[in-house]
C-alpha cells in the first residue's frame, strides 16, 4: 500500500454482478456460460479427499442433493445482489421458507409472523408447522408494536413479507428489525415482490432473506426455485436460544456452526443439516434458467416498474375501479416508508378493487386475453388473479379478513409488455365486468 | 477452545477436533481486523490429520477478550504466551498478512520454541497508506470495503468459492467488522505501519520456512515477499496464480495442499 489518493472501492457493481458474480471461466474449461453440471454426484480424489469433504474441511460438491456447480454459481450471486455472506438454493420459494425455519427452531418455539403473507405460507405457519411443534402468532404488518408484543421466551425470530401479498400492506423493516434485535432474535424476511434490485433488506436490519426466485428473479416463468440468503450480521452466540446453532452438533463431530463459521455458519447448518436431511435440492438445469432472468434483472424491473406506475394511474382513474392499492398511490398508508425501504421502485404488483364485487371480479379475469390468469407473480407477462377465489381460497372467511382481503380484489402483477397493449386489454375485461351476468352465461 | 493469557479470555477454534497436548501443535494467525474464521479451510484439515489446531482470535478481536495489542512485538510475546499458556513447548506457526509480520517476529524471539513457519501473502514490512489508517481509525467501514477490494484478486472478485454458496467478499467484509472497525482493524493497521524490524528478524530465522504468494496480491506483492523470502535461510516460495492477497480463501485447497506438504515433512505427527 502507497502514499497515493486513495480510491472508492472497485468492488463488481449490482449490474456487473448480476452477470458474472459466482462464476470464474478459466476453471470451467472457458466456458463462457455457467456450465449445467447435470450430475447427481462427484468423483473423490482419495479416500482421504473423501473424508475432507464429508468432514467440512475442505469446500466442494459431494452429492447434488447438497450442493452443485451450477446451483453453486446461483447461489453466490444472489448473495452478492444481496450485500449477503452466504446462500443457498432451494427448489421452491416455501422450501426455503421451510428450510430457514427447520434451520433455526426446534419443536416447542414460536415465531411471530407478519399476516400478510402468499396464502401458502399462511398455512405452513399456522397448520404445517404446528405439526413439527413449532407455533407462531400472527400480527398484521403495519402493528410495529404488536410484534414487539408477541415474543415469548421461546420466540426464536420474526418472519413477513416487506411488502404483503396480495394487499400491499409494508413492514417497517426497521424497526421491526430493532425489536428482533432487542429481544435477540433474528428478522426473516420474504422479499421475493422486490429483489434486490428494489431492495436489499440487509440493509435495513434483516438477518435471513428468502425470495422465491420463481418470480421477478427468474422472470421468464419457467422455472421453480427459490433461496435463503444470509446477511452475516447476527451474533447466534449472544443468548442461549439457538443451541444448535451454538453447541457442538453430533452430526459433524461436535462441530460449532456458529463459532466455526460466524457469519456464514446459518447457511451452513441449512446445508450440512437441512440439505442432507430434508433434501429440497434445486435442479441445475432450473438453476441455469433461473441465472438467465438474473442476467437482466435490472432492465426488467426498471420496466416492471414503470408499467406498474403507469397502471396505477390508469385504475385511478378508471369508472370500474372501486380501490387501489399500491406504495406509489401518495395516500396508500406505506407511501413514505416505500419511499426509504424501494428508493428504486415501488415494485409491480398492484391490488385493486373492482366495482360490482366478487361476480364482476370473475367477469373480468374471464374476459382478459393479454393478462394471464394463474397462481403466479413476477413474470415478464402481465398476470392477473381473484385471489378470494385463487391463491387464497383454502382460507376460511375470518382468515381472509385478517389477512386483509376482500372479495372485490384483484391482484395484478404488471408485465414489461407495451403498456397501452395492458390498457387496451383491461379495457375489454372492465366492459365484462359491467356486464357480469352476460360474461358469466357464455 | 476458551482459555486465559495475561488475565483475558482467548478463544481460539481446534478445528472441530477435541485439544489434543499429544499431538503436535500448529498455531494460526489471522490477519489485521479479522478472526479465526479465515483459516476454516486450512484449520479442519490439519485437525482431522493429526495435528492439534488453534486458529485463534487475537486480543479485542473475534469472540477474544482483551485489547487490541498495539504492536507487532507485542503480538509476537503474546503468541509466545498462547504456547505456554496450553502447555505446549513448542510449535508450527501460520500467518497471513499481518499475521506474518506476527509470526516473523515470534519465531526471532522464541526460535526455541517455533519448529516451522508459514508465511502467506506475507512482506518484511506492511505500510499503510495513510488515509486508510484515518478511515480504520475513523471508524469509517469504507476502510473495510477498501480492504476487501484490494485483498481479493481480480478472480476472486467474481467470487467463485470453495465451499458452495459463500461469497468471498461479503463474508470477509463481515468478519473484519465483527468487532468496531477503531478498536480492532485501525489498531492493527497502526501496528503494521510502526513494525520496522521484518526484515531484521527474518535473518534470525533458522527455521523451516514457507512462503505462499498470490500473483495477484496487491497488499504483499510477489516482489516484497520474495524480498523478504531471500532473508531466510533455505525459505522455500511457492506462487499460486489468478489469486490475491486473500489465498487461503479464494485458492483454498491449492494453499492447503502446498501448506499439507511443507508441514508434514517438517513437523510430522505420528497421530495421523
Amino acid at each position: 500500500m502507497s502514499d497515493k489518493k486513495i480510491p472508492n472501492p472497485k468492488t463488481y457493481k449490482f449490474d456487473t454482478l448480476s452477470l458474472h458474480a459466482g462464476y470464474q471461466p478459466h476453471k470451467n474449461a472457458g466456458s463462457r456460460q455457467v456450465p449445467i453440471y447435470q450430475t447427481t454426484s462427484y468423483l473423490f480424489d482419495d479416500v482421504d479427499h473423501a473424508a475432507a469433504l464429508f468432514n467440512l474441511e475442505r469446500g466442494g460438491h459431494i452429492y447434488s442433493r447438497i450442493s452443485n456447480p451450477t446451483v453453486a454459481v446461483l447461489e453466490e450471486r444472489v448473495a452478492s445482489l444481496e450485500g449477503g455472506t452466504a446462500a443457498l438454493a432451494t427448489s421452491s420459494g416455501m422450501s426455503a421458507i421451510f428450510l430457514a425455519v427447520m434451520t433455526l427452531c426446534e419443536a416447542g418455539d414460536h415465531l411471530v409472523v407478519s399476516s400478510q403473507l402468499y396464502g401458502g405460507t399462511v398455512n405452513l405457519f399456522r397448520l404445517t408447522l404446528p405439526k413439527f411443534g413449532i407455533k407462531c402468532t400472527f400480527v398484521k404488518p403495519r402493528d410495529t408494536e404488536g410484534f414487539k408484543k408477541a415474543i415469548q421466551k421461546n420466540t426464536k425470530g420474526i418472519f413477513g413479507e416487506l411488502v404483503g401479498n396480495p394487499g400491499n400492506e409494508i413492514m417497517n423493516m426497521p424497526e421491526i428489525a430493532k425489536i428482533a434485535h432487542d429481544a435477540g432474535i433474528p428478522l426473516m424476511v420474504d422479499a421475493t415482490y422486490q429483489t434486490p434490485y428494489l431492495c436489499k433488506p440487509f440493509e435495513h436490519g434483516a438477518d435471513i432473506v428468502i425470495h422465491s426466485l420463481t418470480k421477478w428473479m427468474a422472470g421468464h416463468g419457467s422455472s421453480m426455485a427459490g433461496i435463503l440468503v444470509e446477511g452475516g450480521n447476527f451474533d447466534w452466540m449472544q443468548n442461549d436460544k439457538f443451541p444448535t446453532m451454538t453447541k457442538p452438533y453430533e452430526g459433524y463431530h461436535g462441530l460449532s456452526f456458529a463459532e466455526e463459521f460466524g457469519p456464514t455458519a446459518f447457511t451452513m447448518k441449512a446445508r450440512a443439516e437441512g440439505m442432507r436431511d430434508f433434501g429440497p435440492c434445486l435442479s441445475p438445469q432450473n438453476a441455469w434458467n433461473v441465472l438467465q432472468g438474473i442476467e437482466t434483472l435490472s432492465v426488467r424491473m426498471k420496466k416492471h416498474c414503470s408499467n406498474a406506475e403507469e397502471m396505477v394511474k390508469y385504475l385511478l382513474g378508471h369508472e370500474s375501479v372501486a380501490w387501489v392499492s399500491h406504495p406509489s398511490v401518495p395516500d396508500h398508508p406505506d407511501h413514505a416508508l416505500a419511499k426509504k425501504l424501494l428508493p428504486n421502485g415501488r415494485g409491480s404488483m398492484i391490488a385493486f378493487g373492482i366495482k360490482g364485487g366478487k361476480d364482476a371480479g370473475v367477469a373480468f379475469i374471464n374476459s382478459v386475453k393479454l393478462a394471464s390468469h394463474l397462481a403466479n407473480v413476477g413474470d415478464t407477462r402481465t398476470l392477473v388473479i381473484h385471489p378470494a377465489s385463487g391463491t387464497h381460497s383454502q382460507m376460511d372467511e375470518a382468515t381472509l379478513k385478517f389477512a386483509g382481503l376482500s372479495h372485490d380484489m384483484i391482484r395484478l402483477s404488471v408485465g414489461i409488455e407495451d403498456i397501452e397493449d395492458i390498457k387496451n386489454d383491461f379495457e375489454v375485461g372492465f366492459r365484462a365486468a359491467r356486464k357480469p351476468r352476460l360474461v358469466s352465461n357464455q | 477452545m476458551k482459555f486465559k493469557v495475561n488475565g483475558n479470555e482467548v478463544f481460539a477454534s481446534t478445528g472441530g477436533r477435541p485439544f489434543d497436548k499429544n499431538k503436535p501443535l500448529i498455531i494460526f494467525v489471522h490477519g489485521s481486523g479479522l478472526t479465526h474464521m479465515t483459516w476454516v479451510l486450512q484449520t479442519r484439515y490439519f485437525a482431522f490429520h493429526g495435528y492439534t489446531c488453534l486458529a485463534l482470535d487475537m486480543p479485542g478481536h473475534g469472540l477474544s477478550g482483551g485489547k487490541s495489542l498495539k504492536s507487532i512485538e507485542d503480538m509476537a510475546d503474546w503468541i509466545n504466551s498462547v504456547i505456554d499458556a496450553v502447555g505446549f513447548k513448542e510449535a508450527s506457526l501460520v500467518g497471513h498478512s499481518q499475521g506474518c509480520l506476527v509470526t516473523i517476529e515470534c519465531t526471532a524471539r522464541y526460535p526455541e520454541k517455533i519448529k516451522t513457519l508459514s508465511l502467506m501473502g506475507g512482506a518484511g514490512a506492511i505500510p499503510m497508506n495513510p488515509e486508510l489508517l484515518t478511515l480504520a481509525e475513523n471508524g469509517d467501514p469504507k476502510a473495510v470495503d477498501l480492504m476487501m477490494d484490494w485483498a481479493h484478486g481480480p478472480a476472486g472478485h467474481f467470487g467463485g468459492h470453495p465451499v458452495p454458496g459463500l461469497y468471498h467478499i461479503n463474508t470477509g467484509g463481515m468478519l473484519a467488522k465483527s468487532r468496531t472497525i477503531k478498536d480492532t482493524l485501525a489498531v492493527d493497521f497502526r501496528a503494521c505501519d510502526n513494525y520496522k524490524n521484518g526484515f531484521e528478524s527474518a535473518k534470525k530465522i533458522k527455521i523451516p520456512t514457507l512462503s505462499i504468494l498470490a500473483t495477484d496480491d496487491k497488499m504483499c506483492p510477489v516482489k516484497e515477499g520474495k524480498k523478504l523470502a531471500d532473508l531466510i535461510e533455505g525459505s522455500k516460495v511457492d506462487i499460486i496464480d489468478n489469486c490475491g492477497h486473500m489465498m487461503l480463501l479464494e485458492e483454498a485447497d491449492r494453499v492447503l495442499k502446498v501448506l499439507k506438504s511443507f508441514i508434514t515433512t517438517n513437523y510430522p505427527s505420528k497421530n495421523l
